[in-house]
């Protein structure tokens, strides 16, 4: 009989060649995990070759899901399970695992042939790899699947691919999942071919009993569905999805259709495909020629009035700079939605990184200030970019939203919003024939400009890259010039009149101040947990807004005795930060490694601020 | 409502260089314009001008109606948004070889390629004038000027060519000089579905004087020109007398009268025929060997991006169970916690 444990949380690892289906399995996990009361956060880390070698380093894929009893806020450093389908996931992992884990391998993948391509050098893996201490399930899963599937008259290659749900089986046991979803999931998927839904559930079973008759599994977990969360209807959501819907949802606040210009680039992409799904909205999307094209095409789409949009990453994003500079003095309002990845230039494409923020902020030729944003997890995605489109139309401008990798493709349950809630959206639409419109008169208020759509009778106007008076005109005039430059600047400025105050989590006075931007909010968050729990007076502000930062800024800066900028690159938003606010010292915890933080890294690095070693 | 050309003039000082080709060209535009409000039933709010980058780009800011002028290359790309987001727009670019052909290259090729309702009107003027003086895409081999000083080692695009090779549905050609033509064939482009591009053979006489001057000329125009029109034979000269003629696969010119040749053995224009053969020739015929076409040379009806567009919503929104947003974040798998 088993032994049932009854555990908080626990970090599984899903590991195999790029072409082993990883990704689904984990995916699978964690909906059968939501489904089952826990919550859940996610994280894809996949190579960029769609099939690397079989078998390499290079070509190795991974799906880490974190599962609770309570609120998880990120996918978890290390992994109580690893499932590594053969030598090289588990080569490349082995640094994941915590002293107490479990690792289930598949056993017909380590022979002499594997562990060569892995790159090891004896045949003993367990003791080349230094983890004879930790529970390792060796089990014969592609030879299992085989057997599962023998009677089925399937291709013997189509049956082999079985053998990620034979994992999965394995894993729904020892966490005691219920098949369920997963069942459901087949029968959806496989609606037109029938065959597979039983095959699929085939395995997964035969997998789910092998572990069940196993003397290696000796204890089975289960993880109680979370307590903490808010009472209502959730969902799972990627911060992908959650930006387009976002948008959509501006749009229909608007009542200003929603048009995408966007180019396919990694991790980016899915954006441009959950808008280009929603036709049954009436959302427009272009998949267009190039980035540059993606942009130009959205602002073509604002001239004419639509809520315009183009979803890019980094190389993208630079394709784009110029495009930015054309809708900044046009003053049309455009969402840009940054999902950066690891550069510079093609840098390592499927990695996560915050290294375009200096990009954002002054990446164009000219006086060029446009306002930033940033989400920071998969479904803050949602309420960033309906902020984004809000802004952007409303104050009649050009606004970037920086996501990045790890946001974009990570996944968390969500509580749906009651859209109604949402506050509505009121750009500055000219109205037909209003004789006293000129194109750069603007409300005193947000210092922006009306919007008179092209079709609109009476109002017809030109606009362009020239500079121009408040009149339209184009003008040369040194002093015209300096005038407007300094109003497009004042309208970015004053956005922060219409933003949210920053909010400190923790106490708003005392000795250290972490500061984060982004995607490292969960990381942030759990690390400040544990550093509360140490009894260390640290406090956190993870800005979402970055340009204009929120006015308050300075005021909470000024109560702390020091203050830790933590972000994904080597100190772009510390660097920032000195310039906006110069009479703070910014102390810097920075990564460049195409990975999140640890909450390790964190703790050991606020401990280290707030008790330095001292000097020999 | 009935508009004269002055509808479309507003107070905007032109600046193009005195004597240059653009003039007769905005006027050409400005008068076609009421007729195609006529012919179409389109009030004046309803046309965009868009332009890139070039001395011709400047064009939307001298036609009263809306207009932009965008960055160098890009306004194929702005345009299709522009149509896209509004489909009921007449939409107009306006560029010239350089952001065409040279930095637009990309974008003018997709458009064309889409087919979506666009209206282009390409100022060929063989040189970049607004950076001085440096050769352009379309610039003769051989072309000296101020970045080929020892003359251009590059062959030129034929503009309709690629039009034709992005398998364009609709070009045309026109000389700068010749309003009335030029008129006629904007009308024509705006009742075209589809991308519309026509050449205006253009003359800068700042940095590129007479470069069309050999077919341009008043003593010479009439015989190193055809004017072809849908369903006429292909006959031109100053007394009337030249005519095409196919000879095996080629092209050639005959005299009306000589060796029992008639009217009736001229080839008759057939802008409309889907295949391209016929029309690429009629393209790539240059002076002095034959007489340049201008005219509508290929005017084919074909699926444009925005019908396709337009279908496709409604069909998907027929079978839609997702109406707004709040269907949309309830679609899928969702669970309660209590």
């Amino acid at each position: 009989m088993h032994k049932l444990i009854d555990t908080p949380d626990v970090v599984i690892r899903f590991s195999g060649d790029s072409g082993d289906g990883m990704q689904l399995t984990g995916t699978l996990f964690a909906d059968a995990s939501a489904l089952m009361g826990n919550d859940i956060s996610t994280f894809p880390d996949f190579p960029a070759e769609i099939r690397a070698p079989q078998g390499s380093i290079s070509g190795v894929s991974g799906f880490q899901v974190h599962i609770g009893n309570h609120k998880i806020n990120t996918p978890g450093d290390f992994c109580d399970v690893l499932v590594a389908m053969n030598p090289a996931a588990l080569r490349a992992n082995v640094h994941w695992l915590k002293p107490t884990s479990t690792v289930i391998l598949d056993a017909d993948t380590f022979d002499e042939r594997g562990l060569k391509r892995a790159g090891l050098q004896t045949d003993d893996i367990i003791k080349e790899l230094g983890i004879e201490d930790r529970n390792i399930i060796f089990a014969p899963i592609t030879s299992l699947t085989k057997e599962s599937l023998k009677d089925s008259e399937m291709d013997p290659k189509l049956i082999v691919r079985n053998k990620n749900m034979f994992a999965l089986g394995i894993c729904y046991f020892l966490f005691n999942r219920s098949l369920e979803h997963t069942e459901k999931y087949f029968k959806m998927k496989f609606r037109k071919k029938p065959q597979f839904i039983e095959s699929n559930k085939k395995v997964l079973r035969d997998g789910y009993n092998y572990a069940s008759n196993i003397h290696a599994i000796q204890n089975t977990y289960v993880v109680k569905p979370a307590t903490d969360l808010p009472k209502g209807i959730y969902r799972n959501i990627n911060g992908n999805q959650a930006v387009a819907w976002g948008l959509i949802a501006a749009s229909e606040k608007s009542g200003r259709p929603l048009f995408c210009g966007s180019y396919p680039i990694t991790p980016a992409t899915s954006i441009l495909e959950e808008l280009a799904l929603r036709k049954d909205l009436g959302v427009k999307t272009l998949q267009c020629e190039d980035e540059i094209a993606g942009i130009c095409t959205a602002i073509g789409a604002a001239f004419a009035g639509n809520l315009a949009v183009t979803a890019t990453s980094g190389p993208g994003f630079s394709l784009k700079s110029e495009a930015l500079g054309l809708a900044m003095i046009t003053e049309l309002p455009l969402v840009v939605v940054d999902v950066q990845r690891s550069g510079p230039s093609t840098g390592i494409p499927t990695k996560t990184e915050q290294a375009d923020l200096m990009q954002a902020l002054y990446g164009r030729n000219g006086e060029c200030p446009i306002a930033v944003m940033a989400a920071h997890s998969p479904s803050h995605c949602f309420d960033a970019a309906f902020w984004a489109a809000k802004l952007a139309m409303e104050h009649m401008m050009p606004i970037i939203l920086l996501s990045e990798g790890f946001v974009g493709n990570g996944s968390e349950p969500w509580k749906i919003p009651d859209v109604a809630a949402y506050p509505e959206i009121r750009p500055p639409v000219v109205a037909e024939g209003d004789t006293r419109y000129k194109p750069f008169i603007r409300d005193k208020k947000r210092m922006a400009r009306r919007w008179a759509l092209a079709g609109t009778p009476g109002v017809e106007h030109r606009l362009g890259g020239l500079e121009k008076n408040n009149n339209g005109q184009v003008s040369n005039d040194p002093l015209v010039h300096e005038h407007m430059v300094r109003e497009r600047a004042e309208k970015v400025a004053r956005v922060a009149d219409f933003i949210p105050e920053q909010q400190v989590i923790g106490k708003d006075h005392g000795d250290i101040l972490l500061v984060g931007w982004g995607g490292t909010f969960g990381h942030l968050y759990t690390a400040l947990e544990t550093l509360q729990e140490l009894r260390i007076n640290v406090s956190l502000a993870h800005f979402d807004y970055i340009n204009p930062l929120p006015k308050n800024t300075a005021k909470i800066f000024g109560k702390f005795k020091k203050i830790l900028v933590c972000e994904l690159n080597s100190g772009q938003f510390a660097g920032y930060l000195r310039m906006q606010h110069q009479q703070f010292t910014y102390h810097q915890y920075n990564k460049i490694q195409g990975q999140p933080f640890t909450i390790e890294e964190i703790v050991r690095a606020v401990q280290q601020l707030h008790n330095p070693t001292p000097q020999q | 409502m009935k508009y004269s050309p002055q509808d479309f003039k507003n107070d905007q000082e032109v600046k193009w260089c005195p004597g240059c080709g653009n003039y007769a060209v905005l006027a050409s535009v400005q008068r076609a314009l009421p007729d195609v409000c006529d012919v179409l039933n389109y009030a004046r709010e309803r046309f965009v001008f868009v332009s890139g980058i070039g001395c011709a780009s400047r064009f939307p800011y001298y036609v009263n109606t809306y207009g932009f002028h965008g960055i160098h290359g890009r306004a194929s790309a702005i345009a299709t948004g522009v149509k896209v987001a509004n489909p009921s727009l007449s939409v107009w670019q306006v560029t010239g070889d350089g952001d065409a052909l040279a930095i637009g290259g990309n974008h003018f090729i997709h458009a064309i390629r889409r087919n979506i309702d666009i209206n282009i009107i390409l100022f060929n003027n063989q040189i970049y004038g607004l950076t001085k003086g440096q050769y352009s895409p379309t610039s003769k081999l051989g072309k000296v000027t101020k970045t080929s000083p020892f003359g251009t080692v590059e062959h030129p695009f034929n503009p309709g060519e690629v039009v034709l090779g992005a398998r364009g549905t609709f070009f045309a050609r026109s000389l700068d000089v010749e309003l009335k033509l030029t008129t006629e064939i904007m009308v024509e482009s705006a009742k075209h579905d589809g991308t519309a591009v026509t050449e205006i053979l253009q003359n800068c006489v700042i940095f590129n004087d007479g470069t069309h001057a050999e077919i341009t000329d008043r003593e010479v125009r009439a015989d190193r020109t055809i004017v072809l029109k849908h369903g006429e034979p292909m006959i031109f000269g100053k007394d009337r007398r030249k005519g095409l003629m196919l000879d095996g696969l080629k092209l050639k010119i005959v005299t009306i009268g000589d060796g029992g040749i008639t009217e009736n053995d001229i080839l008759v224009h057939d802008a409309h025929e889907p295949n391209p053969g016929v029309h690429m020739m009629l393209i790539n015929m240059q002076a002095p060997d034959y007489p340049v076409a201008l005219g509508v040379i290929r005017a084919v009806s074909d699926h444009t991006y925005d019908d396709n567009v337009r279908d496709q919503v409604a069909e998907v929104q027929r079978k839609a169970t997702i109406r707004n947003v709040h269907d949309l974040l309830h679609s899928g798998v969702t669970w309660k916690v209590k």
